[in-house]
């Protein structure tokens, strides 16, 4: 601050505090939901203060022991669908962009500026206009309800791909003509100099790209029908059914506080490539 | 492409095998489901997919005079304009109390950003269990106040339910850039300012707001595209576009018409009215949107 001003900065921190419990206030009432018996918080008003079932609930959950109308699949299986699907997206993404990005950098060939533009206009296509069509693909290709369905119609990336094209501009030339005066190929160049000097970009992606792929929900509902292959998002709402009073919220609430914590654990703990991330992937 | 490397490699085939994967991605799952959706709107099928015809402009016609196509614009629009009037507000708000405080800023942005990792979906779940009619705590102590909450018979309600869920969610995304670009302001102009005898208030109006105007430009643009197709999720998971069809957003509306309605021309048609409004949000971030943030 410029001035000393002891009543202005007691404002802000009283704002940002306000701010910050009322942004944690929905996970602090899903906590304390997760904690109770459904009968518990059935009785309106739910209580306040956490109770003493939480591990008990959470482990009724994953292993899928509850009595709701809606679906009782175990969320622990959920959860790993979800994590094989969020670093399949997310390490199949960077993979293609990198090996594209090299492609369109670093040789000349017929149609390469057609193949850039062609990469660029999927971001004018994202899977929620094109939800019919994309859905009658996936299943004449027999992927309904695979790891293959939910994961590769989603790995194309226009984002990643520019954004290591940008990268690989500004790789010194020098570096190619060493390496090949060295006798390395195309090949060796990009794994022994090229994917290493990109780490920052790679990691910075990797954090959005996983969050990405954990939250996907509009594309699961659409090609998962078997409770085996829901990941957890898609999971929680199927929990629910009916009216709220058959629902077990309190499993629900604990399966939602389980759905939250891995993408969250990530942002949390690769803060500064999460900001990263999200700032290049939007230039 | 502006620039090019002076120096590449050569090989004939070598740059086709590096490309194919992501060719291959985005010819199958891309292009032609995007061009079968352009030819479906100009046909019309039967129920059981045994006949097809050609109709035309038939569908769009069909769409434009519908009037819950309409209906599901204006909830679009008004959906997008409270997401990013509220969340724009109340994440600079926040920002610019982070940028004057000097201790524990860094455990203030920890606390502000995890909400980016919430699904749309999960957080959809999290708004509904607090204003639930029947077991809502917010709805309880809401009629406790004398104010009946039930937002399965009151579409405004139903509506506010899903700003809300929508705002907390986008909050950290819009707070981080928002306090980028409040970070990359020169302390120099403030000084100045200070020094003509400017009070803060004046100096947010007359320097901060108009040098942050390229973030939230660009902030405004991200935020509508937001709301017009990543809150799917967040409608689905708690008002399922209820009551009646007011918050059946057009995505909603799309899907709904699509699969459980299985008007293929109709959902087809849809399909491309919403590519070129994304396709018009394109252009406008490509070409208007000056990204001047800086870390």
């Amino acid at each position: 601050m410029v001035e000393r001003d002891k009543l202005g900065r007691t404002i802000s921190h009283a704002v940002l505090l306000i701010g910050v419990l009322v942004v944690a206030f929905p996970v602090y009432l899903t906590f304390v939901a997760a904690s109770h018996t459904s009968e518990a918080i059935v009785q309106a008003p739910m209580p306040l203060l956490p109770g003493g079932h939480f591990w008990e609930n959470i482990g009724k959950a994953l292993t899928g022991g509850g009595a709701q109308a809606g679906s009782k699949a175990p969320v622990a299986h959920m959860m790993f669908v979800s994590l094989v699907t969020a670093l399949g997206i997310a390490l199949a993404k960077i993979a293609i962009s990198l090996l594209s990005a090299f492609a369109l950098v670093y040789f000349r060939f017929p149609f390469r500026q057609l193949f850039f533009w062609a990469i660029f206009v999927t971001l004018m296509l994202p899977v929620e206009v094109r939800i019919a069509p994309t859905y009658k693909v996936v299943s004449d290709l027999g992927m309904l309800n695979t790891y293959a369905g939910l994961i590769v119609p989603l790995i194309a990336s226009a984002t990643a791909t520019f954004l290591f094209r940008q990268f690989f501009l500004t790789v010194p030339d020098e570096l190619v003509e060493a390496s090949r005066i060295d006798g390395a190929g195309p090949l060796r160049f990009f794994k022994d100099v090229l994917v290493p000097l990109s780490s920052t970009s790679i990691a910075a992606l990797f954090v959005i790209q996983f969050i990405y792929g954990w939250n996907q929900y509009l594309w699961p509902l659409l090609v998962t029908t078997d409770e085996t292959m829901y990941p957890v998002v898609l999971g929680i709402q199927r929990m629910i059914s009916g009216g709220d009073a058959q629902n077990e919220w309190n499993l629900i609430m604990a399966t939602a506080l389980m759905a939250m914590v891995p993408p969250a654990l990530v942002v949390i703990g690769m803060q500064k490539w999460f900001v990263k991330g999200l700032v290049d992937t939007e230039k | 492409m502006a620039a090019e490397k002076r120096v590449v490699f050569r090989s004939g085939w070598l740059p086709w095998v590096l490309l194919a994967p992501q060719v291959a991605v985005i010819a199958v799952f891309f292009f032609w489901p995007a061009g079968q959706a352009l030819l479906q709107s100009l046909q019309q099928q039967d129920a059981f997919g045994t006949s097809v015809e050609w109709v035309g402009l038939q569908n769009f016609q069909r769409l434009f005079n519908d009037s819950s196509y309409f209906e599901s614009f204006k909830t679009t629009a008004v959906f997008s304009v409270l997401v990013a009037g509220i969340g724009l507000g109340l994440s600079l708000l926040l920002a610019v109390m982070a940028d004057r405080v000097v201790k524990g800023a860094m455990a203030y942005k920890t606390l502000l950003i995890w909400p980016y990792a919430v699904a749309p979906a999960v957080a959809g779940v999290l708004w509904l269990f607090m204003f639930a009619p029947s077991i809502g705590v917010v709805a309880w102590y809401l009629r406790v106040a004398g104010f009946d909450w039930n937002h399965l018979l009151n579409g405004n309600q139903a509506m506010a339910l899903i700003v809300m869920a929508a705002v907390w969610k986008q909050i950290s995304y819009n707070f981080l850039f928002f306090l980028a670009g409040l970070q990359s302001i020169p302390k120099s102009l403030i000084e100045a300012a200070a020094i003509d005898g400017a009070r803060p208030w004046r100096r947010f109006w007359t320097i901060i707001f108009p040098l942050l105007s390229p973030t939230s430009f660009f902030l405004l643009v991200v935020n509508v595209v937001y709301v017009f197709l990543d809150t799917f999720a967040i409608v689905d998971a708690s008002t399922h576009g209820g009551p009646g069809q007011e918050t059946s957003i057009l995505v909603y509306k799309l899907y709904y018409d699509g699969f459980k309605g299985l008007d293929l021309g109709a959902s087809a048609a849809q399909s491309v009215v919403l590519m070129a409004i994304v396709v018009a949000f394109t252009v406008i971030q490509f070409r208007y949107v000056e990204r001047r943030v800086n870390y």
